[in-house]
């Protein structure tokens, strides 16, 4: 039954990849210029030999004029005839995406793929989430625990203010703050040069809490509630009545069932964060995915645009599926 | 007989009616009134509109008429002291000047406009296209329920921000972008994605009032389809819908912030009596640019968005406790 579930979703991923692959595929050549464009005007012949090199002179949509052309020169084999109307940009892209080729990055002048690039980039952002994602479960979790069990107290309002100020104050306005607060009370400089973004380093700290920030006090103000829900159960009244110490009662009676709201959050909040990176890694100027799309966009990189939107949407798409997946899993109740 | 009647009305107006009948408005207001941060909130909000209605009144200088001979460049907030005098704090300008000698202050002031109505117009195109699609889709059902329904699985798929940017970028030069200083495309933009929110709870509500008696006894009076949706299930399905919308306003402040951060916002203008002069955002940028010199440039425009999306986050927290007295804190 979930198994169908899953399958059914993941089969519903095409239609929506392909929407998304449409609507950015329109947009992107609504935009004025084009990815050759440089401050010195490119020579006729270069520029229409790059065009032709990476098919970017065949329209953009269908392509009318090659059936036209072919139809004049006695073609009438329908099979064929309807492969020159499908010789477009907008075609030959999906024909990539099925055969998972991204296609040659305009920018780099198609010496690298757009598949190779993300492959590159990765890493970089794949390390500033779970930095992020930590931050907010390790730091999260506990404050609304503890504001819960302590209700009313002073460190409950202190998790609610940290909790509130952190959901509703962007995260790229805590993130201009912090470089600012750091650079001049401590002479830390956040921003960090490119190459000290490899492997492991404490260049990572900053974004990733900035980041985190946010999900954190939703995770702080979500535990708190549904941890004040749990409290006041029959069941936790009969952990204590039996000698349970309370150690016992919170971890293994409370927290096993406040957290089944939170795992369920858990999803769409990693891909928030994903998604959420690329304005922290402009702020933060980190070499990751975030800041290539900025990147892509300015320079009207066609292929490099549509990669990263598309593992965006992949990612969010994904994460939706968790959410669903996670709620007939965990609460019985819920039937997927 | 007569006797009885009277009876009968002493009862009426000694059970019934000896509290006034309560509606859902009435009922609301009550408990977000004892709600104080949301009605600080609320407060902070209405003084913000005033601010941006008598901007004007408000603003010591124009915000886009550079008087770089008196005002100097980069000169620093009022308390601060330089040893240069054209540098040097002045309370004629609260806030310093920025690169051009342009008053941040007065800047600031005008910015509260463009935040405001970024904010609540998309919020209305939101809800309006959201109730409409839930509506149809809800009351409908079948296949044009599940084709509207696929519609906005595929729109919520969309990874909102990046929608924003390349449709911000797709159009920005186009005649569209250029009305308003490129408010229009903002508005147009920034409704692209939240209605489907509003759309899924709506639809949700009438699946569940549709079965109701009330709708029943309705329809068996004989009222008309429109009847039945304006006037027995549009009401209850605005609560939530109320509670939502709060939360799309500070979405919407902060997403403008964010574009015109990255400089594909409002358009820069050199227009002295432009409306819509800059916003937050694009003064968040320029401080950026130059925070060691004017660190105010940035600071006060950061903690001008901070506050407005912590006030909304107030009133809707407020209105949600409000209308979902059962839902607290979710």
């Amino acid at each position: 039954m979930l198994l169908a579930f899953v399958i059914r979703r993941i089969l519903w991923l095409i239609p929506v990849i392909v929407a998304v692959t449409t609507i950015t595929f329109f947009l992107m050549h609504q935009a004025p210029g084009g990815p050759w464009d440089r401050e010195k005007p490119v020579a006729a012949a270069t520029l229409k030999a790059l065009n032709q090199k990476f098919g970017l002179d065949k329209p953009v949509w269908v392509n009318v004029g090659e059936v036209r052309a072919r139809w004049q020169a006695g073609e009438r084999n329908p099979v064929r005839l309807l492969g020159a109307f499908l010789d477009s940009q907008y075609f030959r892209y999906l024909w990539g995406l099925v055969r998972l080729d991204l296609g040659p990055s305009y920018r780099s002048k198609g010496t690298e793929s757009v598949q190779s690039i993300l492959w590159r980039k990765f890493p970089t952002t794949a390390k500033v989430g779970p930095v992020a994602t930590a931050f907010a479960v390790v730091v999260g979790v506990p404050l609304g625990v503890l504001g819960a069990l302590k209700q009313n107290s002073w460190i409950d309002y202190v998790s609610l203010t940290v909790a509130t100020l952190g959901v509703s104050v962007p995260s790229f306005i805590i993130g201009v703050l912090v470089i600012i607060f750091l650079s001049q009370a401590f002479g830390i400089k956040p921003i960090r040069q490119p190459e000290e973004w490899r492997g492991f380093s404490t260049a990572y700290l900053a974004p990733g809490i900035v980041l985190g920030l946010g999900t954190m006090s939703y995770l702080t103000r979500l535990t708190r509630s549904s941890m004040l829900e749990v409290i006041r159960q029959d069941y936790v009244r009969t952990a204590r009545a039996k000698g349970l110490s309370e150690f016992q009662v919170v971890t293994r009676h409370m927290l096993r069932n406040a957290l089944i709201a939170v795992i369920t959050v858990l999803g769409p909040a990693v891909a928030a964060l994903v998604t959420g990176s690329f304005i922290i890694e402009t702020i933060f100027n980190v070499p990751g995915m975030g800041r290539e799309y900025v990147v892509a966009i300015a320079a009207r990189d066609y292929s490099m645009i549509m990669g990263t939107t598309l593992m965006y949407a992949l990612f969010v798409a994904l994460a939706n599926l968790w959410v669903d997946v996670m709620y007939g899993f965990l609460d019985p109740r819920i039937r997927v | 007989m007569a006797a009885t009647t009277a009876t009968a009305q002493a009862l009426d107006r000694d059970l019934l009616l000896r509290r006034p009948p309560r509606s859902l408005w009435s009922d609301a207001w009550r408990r977000f009134r004892k709600n104080r941060l949301a009605l600080i909130g609320l407060a902070y909000i209405f003084f913000l509109a005033v601010i941006a209605v008598a901007a004007p009144l408000v603003a010591p200088h124009n915000p886009v008429q550079s008087d770089v001979q008196h005002a100097g460049v980069f000169r620093q907030a009022a308390w601060i002291r330089d040893p240069n005098p054209m540098r040097t704090g002045s309370w004629e300008y609260p806030l310093g000047t920025d690169s051009v000698g342009r008053d941040v202050f007065s800047r600031l002031v005008y910015g509260t406009r463009v935040s405001l109505v970024v904010g609540f117009v998309p919020m209305v195109f939101t809800v309006s296209i959201g109730m409409l699609i839930g509506l149809v889709a809800g009351y409908a059902g079948g296949r044009v329920d599940n084709l509207l329904m696929r519609f906005t699985d595929v729109v919520y798929a969309f990874p909102d921000l990046l929608l924003f940017i390349i449709m911000q970028v797709a159009f920005q030069d186009a005649w569209i972008g250029k009305l308003l200083n490129g408010l229009v495309l903002l508005f147009i933009t920034l409704s692209l994605v939240s209605w489907v929110t509003v759309a899924r709870l709506v639809r949700g509500e009438v699946l569940a009032v549709k079965q109701k008696e009330f709708v029943e006894a309705a329809r068996a009076i004989g009222a008309s389809s429109v009847s039945v949706i304006l006037r027995h299930i549009v009401p209850n399905t605005l609560g939530p819908v109320i509670v939502v919308a709060a939360y799309i306003v500070p979405g919407a402040i902060i997403s403008e912030a964010i574009l015109s951060y990255l400089g594909i916002g409002i358009r820069p203008t050199v227009r002295l009596d432009a409306p819509f002069p800059t916003s937050w955002g694009s003064m968040i940028l320029e401080g950026s640019k130059a925070w060691e010199s004017q660190p105010w440039m940035l600071i006060a425009p950061t903690l001008a968005v901070a506050s407005i999306t912590l006030a909304f986050t107030f009133v809707g927290d407020g209105l949600r406790d409000a209308f979902d007295p059962r839902q607290a804190e979710r």
